[in-house]
């Protein structure tokens, strides 16, 4: 048609923002809160969405997934809740390190690979650590509609519970909390034993904890659909490697703390992209040519895509060998 | 501009017209002089000033009337309009949506007063002022999805997206080219799209899927589908096909450049962001080929579309059988003369028709 054609640009839509609020909730867990810059409200969200947040640490500039977690009916605002992780490619030090109310920083629009299952006659959350933010707006929302739900939150100690003793004092009847310090476990099979029918559960924490509930789910009978997870990963480190992009007729260097997709922007190549954490698919790339071995590390291709050596997710995964040469 | 809305029908004495203003503006939807399946989308993000692609919803001359016509065909089928329990949350999304882009793009036409979640809706085209509470269905006269797409011309699909797949969960279809939401409710994308020939092969549906499921609050996308019509009707349905698939055998060298209309639909999708659904509103342009053929451009390149179309489009798109009465109608408006790219219809610019 072409009315008025324009290349859409990578990544969501961009909100200016300003920090309103810095709020340590414990040793690992600081929660920041953004007005919008403009004066404006923010757009409305659905629950389990996320925003990528745009850091200008020095001369890099660092993109981070991260679930908001305030009320999806409060306009006003916009909140998540950073785990620090000293170990980390720096994202999250930046945030607890650098970050103060006032600062100006970017974010995008919500993104949701996480939405609730409106069908659902009741939703079952289980959360590990920092694993409970996406359903801190989940709970939100489901209490204005009067939605059924209940929680399940594994916790490392009572002080690294974060928002525990908050959700247990709003709503008793509802959340459940285990901590491993004090050798308790989601009693997971008899959990899933005997839901009502239509049921829904779902469940954001550590590989380990997705992993055990969807093969629990599923040796209990469950549907796979009615399983819903959500993980991002972050870019892991290794050796540096060499990449030729023929659409773009350059050869690029990928640093060992750097992503390839990360090394491709800084190289001016408008790569698309949405969550950064190998679960949209958005940034999948075709593979021209390879000698050597893809470290597949994403959630969205799958075993064959990952066995054939056609395909790359260039947000979490790289490459160790000789020749790398991508379709972008 | 003032826009004069039309007093006109879309049945019985058709007393539909397009003004000048109309045509001139009409989403012709070929940018070359042939075509062939294509996902054509592009970002909805305006377009040149009095375009129909300027404003989010577009609103025309025939905007009463067409309400009107939805408001016959409803009474007489309220199945038209349908939504499943669980997109209740969708309905709401979609009358936000309208009412904040209409309020703002047509401040004249309608206004939007919130104080909290008390809202005040005003209409003035259609003579509506309306407070009621958002989010609470008891204080409207219908549920919002209806609510809201009475008073909004095109059709509306809302679709749940659960799985990595859309579902026709819900919706508004009263001016649709020959489908039914009835039959369709409840369907993922591949089952409402498997009659469609020659697509599914060429991996179009596949491809257009990954890209709606993409499609991102904020960066809404648009594209433009086309069929014909015989006389300037809104419903055709398969519901009432008994009532119009026969008019199209009432075609005659005398009536057609006045009885044979180009229908084209801009499609527009938009990621809904309270509840997560894909909306997707199909508007429906009527124009007489008598009319279209008053642009020079589009004269020459519309026979040449018709002309060269693959048997099979022509059969899906229900014109085979009308093709010959419409080639030598056409064929008088193409002297040959090459066309300049793209849709517009470039009058400063065009040679007139040198036969």
């Amino acid at each position: 048609m072409s009315a008025a054609p324009q290349k859409a640009k990578a990544g969501a839509e961009k909100i200016a923002v300003t920090v309103s609020a810095v709020v340590p909730l414990n040793d690992l867990v600081t929660r920041f809160e953004f007005k919008r810059t403009d004066g404006a409200e923010f757009p409305p969200f659905s629950a389990g969405a996320h925003t990528v947040v745009e850091m200008q640490d020095g001369d890099r500039t660092r993109l981070n997934p991260y679930s908001l977690m305030s009320d999806p009916a409060d306009r006003s605002i916009y909140a998540i809740s950073v785990r620090r992780d000293d170990q980390g490619r720096g994202g999250s030090l930046f945030m607890h390190q650098k970050v103060k109310v006032g600062d100006a920083m970017t974010l995008t629009y919500p993104v949701n690979l996480f939405s609730l299952d409106l069908r659902a006659k009741k939703h079952v959350f289980f959360a590990g650590g920092i694993g409970i933010t996406p359903f801190k707006a989940m709970i939100a929302q489901l209490e204005q509609s009067n939605g059924n739900w209940e929680l399940h939150y594994a916790c490392r100690t009572p002080a690294l519970g974060t928002y525990a003793d908050e959700l247990t004092n709003a709503y008793p009847n509802k959340v459940h909390v285990y901590y491993d310090d004090q050798n308790q476990v989601i009693p997971l099979e008899d959990l899933l034993d005997g839901q009502p029918l239509g049921t829904h559960v779902y469940v954001c924490g550590p590989t380990g904890m997705i992993d055990w509930v969807h093969a629990t789910a599923a040796a209990h009978g469950w549907p796979s659909e009615n399983v819903h997870s959500e993980e991002f990963l972050a870019p892991q480190p290794g050796k540096p490697f060499e990449v030729r992009l023929c659409q773009s007729d350059i050869t690029i260097q990928v640093g060992e703390h750097e992503s390839l997709l990360e090394a491709m922007e800084r190289c001016g190549v408008d790569a698309p992209f949405l969550c950064r954490g190998g679960a949209c698919g958005q940034c999948e790339t075709d593979v021209v040519e390879a000698e050597g071995d893809f470290v597949h590390r994403d959630h969205w291709l799958d075993d064959e895509d990952h066995a054939s050596g056609k395909k790359i997710m260039p947000c979490v995964s790289r490459f160790v060998g000789k020749t790398l040469v991508l379709d972008r | 501009m003032t826009i004069q809305f039309n007093n006109e029908t879309f049945r019985d004495d058709y007393s539909f017209r397009n003004s000048d203003w109309a045509i001139k503006r009409f989403p012709f939807p070929f940018h070359e002089d042939s075509y062939m399946y294509s996902v054509n989308m592009e970002q909805h993000r305006g377009g040149p000033e009095g375009s129909v692609y300027e404003k989010r919803f577009d609103v025309d001359e025939h905007y009463l009337s067409e309400m009107q016509d939805r408001a016959i065909v409803l009474a007489e089928d309220p199945l038209r309009c349908q939504s499943l329990p669980h997109m209740t949350l969708a309905g709401w999304d979609t009358l936000e949506l309208i009412m904040v882009s209409k309020s703002e793009d047509y401040p004249e036409l309608f206004e939007l007063h919130r104080d909290g979640n008390r809202w005040r809706w005003v209409n003035k085209p259609m003579k509506i002022d309306h407070t009621f509470t958002f989010l609470d269905e008891t204080t409207l006269p219908c549920g919002p999805l209806e609510y809201i797409t009475r008073q909004t011309q095109g059709d509306f699909a809302v679709l749940d997206q659960r799985d990595e797949m859309l579902w026709m969960d819900a919706g508004m279809v009263t001016t649709q080219a020959d489908w039914s939401l009835d039959f369709d409710i409840g369907m993922n994308f591949f089952e409402w799209h498997a009659p469609v020939p020659l697509a599914h092969e060429m991996g179009i549906f596949k491809r257009a899927l990954k890209f709606l499921l993409n499609v991102q609050q904020g960066a809404p996308a648009r594209r433009l589908n086309w069929t014909m019509t015989v006389n300037p009707l809104l419903d055709t349905s398969p519901e009432n096909y008994h009532k119009w698939g026969i008019q199209k055998t009432t075609l005659t060298p005398e009536n057609i450049g006045a009885k044979q209309h180009l229908r084209v639909e801009l499609q527009t999708f938009f990621r809904l962001p309270r509840s997560n659904a894909l909306l997707f509103p199909i508007r429906c342009y009527l124009i007489a080929f008598q009319d279209i053929v008053t642009v020079p451009k589009w004269g020459r390149r519309l026979h040449r579309v018709v002309r060269d179309l693959p048997e099979e489009l022509a059969t899906y798109k229900g014109f085979i059988a009308n093709r010959p009465v419409m080639l030598d109608y056409l064929s008088q408006y193409d002297d040959g003369l090459p066309t300049s790219p793209g849709v517009w219809p470039d009058l400063e610019t065009e040679p007139p028709l040198a036969k």
